[in-house]
């Protein structure tokens, strides 16, 4: 079995930055495993602005922010990435077992960094009644097939939940040609940032309907149209309040979630409630030698906190290696 | 009169109080910094935003190439420069900020690769 100073799980803004600030802080034998077949991570598909304004002073769109990682990163030959590399097991001693095309390796570190990211909730998760026909995206999945596949996945879209990539897909489909007929959040106010409910709802005359839930989705083979009602201050649906909107298409914008599956595999204490290590430092875990950072760890509103958290990680890694010899 | 606009210069999202009179901008309160001021008045008298979006890729390594224009364009051309965008194709590799369409819609901002994109390999 191949052994290495440091692997890291993750080659999206959190992996690199945690790459290069371990690099820097003296680790010279550094694995990244990537499952994609670029680096860059999630930022890739955000194409629009928002990134950098506080690690760079400057505003960035994510394929942008990613770039200056990825120089940085294919910069130095201490620093190996390997992409499509998939990690399917992780044991307790830190034993990585990952999957590239035709291979099944295995490579077992002296410290490991977890930079997995989080994952979107799903329809599952907020229970709205109704039919299962196609036509029911998360807004990240949208985004992945209008930004990087060129499929326009609906023309008449009702959004639910008004977390940030919804708000961010309200405007990208408007802008590609469809019409976004409704924005429906159960809560009192955006759960997303205010200038993207100005820059992509407002813009766009794009109505948001708070304290409103989806009551019911209709459809045999693809979404037809939705049920709307109106809730109280308990999410009772308030009688008499429900209307109906037609569309093809919902998105699901409800939160993310730290995807934290490996490590729980390996034995690491998960909080069950924000699926966050249990840890009394930040980006360590219940074993030692195993750091999570980025997403993974807690999930930020902004890109720029990931790389801040990243970075921090990357030092404390390097220091547990040191504490090694 | 009193107009209260959201500022989006910045993820704080400052609440702005404009005092507008004939369509000009008097005072502007509420932004936590010069920016804010700026955003106001451009807000009230000509809105300008980024326009950022991929365009189709041909013979690339990737389909879609993201793209933004390299400065803000006027608010209210932000769909016809969509028509525009979408009859673009990229053929051939390109740098991060190079230039797939000089001088958008006579805006003087031109559309700009916001990723490296390399031949198919
Ligand atoms: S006024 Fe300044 S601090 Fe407030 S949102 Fe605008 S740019 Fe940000």
């Amino acid at each position: 079995m191949v052994s290495r100073d440091l692997v890291i799980v993750g080659g999206g803004p959190a992996g690199m930055a945690a790459a290069v600030s371990a690099y820097e802080n003296g680790v010279k034998d550094i694995l990244v495993l990537e499952r994609d077949q670029y680096l860059g991570g999630i930022l890739n598909q955000c194409v629009h602005t928002g990134f950098g304004l506080e690690y760079f002073k400057e505003i960035l769109t994510g394929p942008e922010y990613a770039e200056r990682f990825i120089e940085k990163v294919t910069r130095v030959p201490e620093i190996e990435v390997s992409l499509k590399s998939f990690v399917v097991h992780l044991a307790k001693d830190k034993t990585l077992t990952y999957i590239k095309p035709g291979k099944l390796e295995t490579v077992r570190p002296k410290a490991l960094i977890m930079a997995t990211g989080c994952r979107e909730k799903t329809r599952e998760m907020v229970h709205i009644p109704g039919t299962r026909p196609a036509g029911i995206f998360s807004a990240g999945l949208a985004q992945k097939l209008i930004n990087i596949e060129g499929l326009l996945p609906g023309k008449e879209v009702v959004i639910v939940g008004s977390g940030d990539i919804g708000l961010i897909m309200a405007r990208r489909f408007t802008l590609e040609g469809a019409k976004v007929n409704a924005v429906v959040e159960i809560q009192k106010q955006s759960r997303g940032l205010l200038r993207n409910v100005v820059q992509c709802l407002e813009d766009f005359e794009i109505p948001l309907y708070f304290s409103h839930k989806i009551a019911k989705i209709y459809g045999k083979d693809r979404v037809e149209m939705v049920d709307i009602v109106k809730v109280d201050e308990q999410f009772n649906e308030v009688a008499g309040s429900q209307f109906r909107i037609a569309c093809d298409t919902i998105l699901v914008s409800v939160g993310l979630i730290p995807e934290n599956e490996l490590i729980e595999m390996a034995g690491v204490e998960l909080d069950k409630n924000t699926n966050s290590p249990v840890s009394d430092e930040v980006n360590e875990t219940s074993i030692p030698g195993i750091f999570v950072c980025g997403n993974s760890f807690k999930v930020y509103d902004l890109v720029d906190s990931v790389t801040k958290d990243s970075v921090i990680a990357g030092r404390i890694a390097a220091e547990y290696l040191r504490s090694l010899k | 009169m009193i107009k209260k606009i959201t500022c989006i210069e910045c993820p704080k999202g400052c609440s702005l109080a404009v005092d507008i009179e004939n369509c000009k901008v008097v005072s502007v309160t509420g932004n936590e910094c010069p920016k804010g001021e700026k955003h106001a008045k451009a807000e009230v008298e000509n809105p300008m935003r980024i326009l950022t979006t991929a365009v189709l890729a041909e013979g690339l390594a990737v389909k879609m190439v993201p793209a933004r224009t390299d400065k803000p364009i006027p608010k209210s051309l932000l769909m016809e420069a969509m028509e525009a965008v979408k009859r673009i194709r990229v053929e051939r590799p390109l740098g991060v900020g190079e230039v797939i369409a000089k001088d958008l819609l006579g805006t003087g901002a031109d559309l700009v690769s916001t990723r490296r994109v390399e031949k198919t390999s």
